[in-house]
């Protein structure tokens, strides 16, 4: 006996977009879409009583925009970024200079924060972008850790005191729908993204990068485009939490950003973009639910992490999308 | 004078703690980012042999300490990594993430403060060229020495060593010869790990145990095996005096602080320059897409 695993009918029928006449069929399609989309914005309406969990769903939201980074840049670019921390310090500064220093309104601050963060980042990593995957990683490593340095040395950017007296944002409500309306922009944006031309082109990179190098394609001009896009996500998520603490400061670099969307990624599911988010939506309650335990939630998500690329590397989308999409059964040899 | 001779304890101090590093990458290509970790993790081991289990003699306690680390490594590789061999995203993500486990919990599990601290080998100093030194420090140069020493003998007159060089050079071959890619790659893990473990026992009654001290060690583990080439060995000994002594000249005219970002600079200088590294000959056509 063996396992046999085939599509559904029902996927067969709407793959190709003639084919849809039922509304059953447009349910099969669009049904996992709209209980995310649905799901995400009544969110803050179910937690209206809880606060404090209002507040979790700001976080989470911002380290799914950080998870979403991770996953394209790891397997879409075939750049594994150990510091996202990296993103979300720059994006989180520069918010608080235009903010604070230049006095900008929050809707300036924060896009500018935005791109202008992506750029720097772009430009610091730019000189490991021609070489293999392992000196990104290295340098990407150790830029966080630099940065906390350097800003803590020179006494810089308020020191290790931070900036403070950034403007908030105008009220729960805008705080909440900002980021679940950025990060679903975001996540269906890059679904997009990775399908036009330029996606194709990135993946190939990732797999096979003398190929794409052969047909007279720059494999650095692309990866800057793909550290861009990702550097785009992670700063917005630091410019938003900068504003949401009202505060820039050196723990902006701070090592969860880092791990928990690396964790996020593995176990949600590497590839699939949504799977970053569902595992940021597992993981960062998970981790207000532990905040006894301190540091000790680290070691926690290394394990779990360590775990899930061991025993179950596919991660929980991949699973659930063969749930979705095939039916299995026994068959005789 | 001062600048020489600390540049000098410096750049074998570097050494010293980019050999496990590179052993393991040049070997079974796995960047081991838990290298800082294993580092911690053995003067920490030794520091309990030492005060808190009996009271081991201190000899006794290093040596506990180094061959569990080294133990620790091996099985790192042999239940952990072996099953994601080759694929270079999971590698980096799995190491980093067994490092941070190791890292962060020895931190909750009390590693903080002053307290940590093991006791020099010899406690006094001694007057070199003018400049005093102490006998901890002059250990750590003839260590630093005799390892280098033992493991280019190692490599060259064992059969183990030999292997080692085999898998390195050419994988495919040395398999086709009869040696066993994942045996070396287990031994070159343990040797590794013993490495970081050893500089751990050697370094550390410098200071205090700390886990900062983990997450610098990596740093500078890496800097110096990026700019010798990875996977070189003549370039980590040229490395390393580069950035030991470009480290001293910063502390010495500028500031303490900047010892990482020399160490940084460094790196991406390399990598716009010459990416290979100084030394990195061999693979140099593997390093650039």
């Amino acid at each position: 006996m063996r396992k046999e695993r085939i599509d559904r009918g029902l996927k067969v029928r709407t793959e190709g977009i003639y084919a849809i006449t039922s509304a059953r069929e447009i349910l099969y399609l669009m049904g996992p879409r709209i209980l995310l989309i649905v799901g995400l914005l009544a969110l803050p309406l179910i937690f209206e009583l809880a606060p404090y969990w209002k507040k979790v769903i700001n976080i989470m939201c911002a380290y799914a925009l950080l998870a979403l980074s991770f996953d394209f840049l790891a397997n879409y670019v075939g750049l594994v970024c150990l510091g996202g921390a990296f993103f979300t310090g720059v994006g989180g500064y520069f918010a608080a200079i235009f903010n604070v220093e230049l006095g900008m309104p929050v809707w300036i601050s924060m896009p500018l924060a935005t791109v202008t963060g992506a750029v720097l980042c772009t430009l610091f990593l730019l000189p490991c972008l021609p070489l293999r995957g392992v000196y990104f990683a290295i340098v990407t490593l150790m830029y966080p850790l630099l940065f906390t340095r350097i800003i803590e040395a020179l006494n810089i950017l308020g020191g290790t005191n931070g900036m403070t007296g950034l403007d908030a944002l105008p009220n729960a409500y805008a705080e909440n729908y900002l980021i679940i309306v950025v990060a679903l922009a975001f996540l269906f944006a890059m679904r997009r993204f990775v399908n036009e031309d330029v996606g194709l082109v990135l993946r190939a990179v990732k797999d096979n990068d003398q190929s794409v190098r052969a047909s007279g394609i720059s494999v650095t001009r692309m990866r800057i485009i793909g550290v861009f896009v990702a550097a785009l996500l992670g700063c917005f998520a630091g410019a938003y939490i900068a504003h949401l603490y009202m505060w820039a400061g050196i723990s902006l670099f701070a090592l969860d950003f880092s791990i928990i969307p690396i964790a996020a990624v593995v176990i949600g599911g590497g590839g699939t973009l949504v799977g970053a988010l569902i595992g940021a939506f597992i993981l960062v309650p998970l981790s207000e639910v532990l905040r006894a335990f301190g540091t000790f939630r680290i070691v926690i998500y290394c394990i779990i992490l360590t775990g899930f690329i061991v025993f179950k590397s596919e991660g929980i989308m991949i699973f659930l999308q063969r749930k979705y999409h095939q039916f299995e059964r026994w068959v005789k040899v | 004078m001062e600048l020489l001779v600390y540049g000098i304890i410096n750049s074998i101090t570097l050494s010293l703690v980019s050999l496990g590093f590179t052993l393991v990458y040049s070997i079974s290509r796995v960047p081991n980012f838990a290298h800082g970790a294993l580092y911690v993790a053995s003067g920490y081991l030794t520091w309990l042999f030492l005060n808190e289990f009996m009271g081991f003699p201190y000899l006794l306690a290093i040596l506990l300490g180094v061959i569990i680390t080294s133990l620790v490594g091996a099985a790192i590789y042999q239940f952990i990594l072996v099953r994601i061999r080759g694929m270079e995203i999971s590698e980096i993500i799995a190491t980093y993430a067994i490092g941070l486990a190791i890292l962060e919990g020895l931190r909750w599990g009390g590693l903080r403060g002053g307290t940590f601290v093991l006791p020099a080998f010899f406690p006094g100093s001694v007057s070199i060229l003018g400049v005093s030194v102490d006998y901890q420090r002059l250990i750590i140069v003839g260590a630093g020495i005799l390892t280098f020493i033992i493991l280019y003998l190692f490599t060259r007159l064992t059969k183990v060593g030999l292997a080692f060089r085999g898998i390195a050079q050419d994988e495919r071959a040395a398999m086709m010869l009869g040696i066993n890619s994942d045996m070396t790659a287990v031994l070159s893990l343990a040797i590794g790990s013993a490495l970081a473990g050893l500089a751990a026992v050697l370094l550390l009654p410098l200071g205090n145990i700390v886990v900062e001290g983990g997450y610098n060690v990596l740093v500078f583990a890496v800097a110096v095996c990026v700019i010798g080439g990875l996977g070189s060995w003549g370039g980590v000994i040229v490395a390393s005096f580069i950035i030991g002594f470009a480290q001293i000249m910063t502390e010495y005219f500028i500031s303490a602080h900047y010892q990482m970002v020399v160490a940084l600079l460094a790196i991406i200088i390399t990598l716009l320059v010459k990416p290979s590294g100084i030394f990195g000959k061999q693979k140099e056509l593997e390093e650039r897409v």
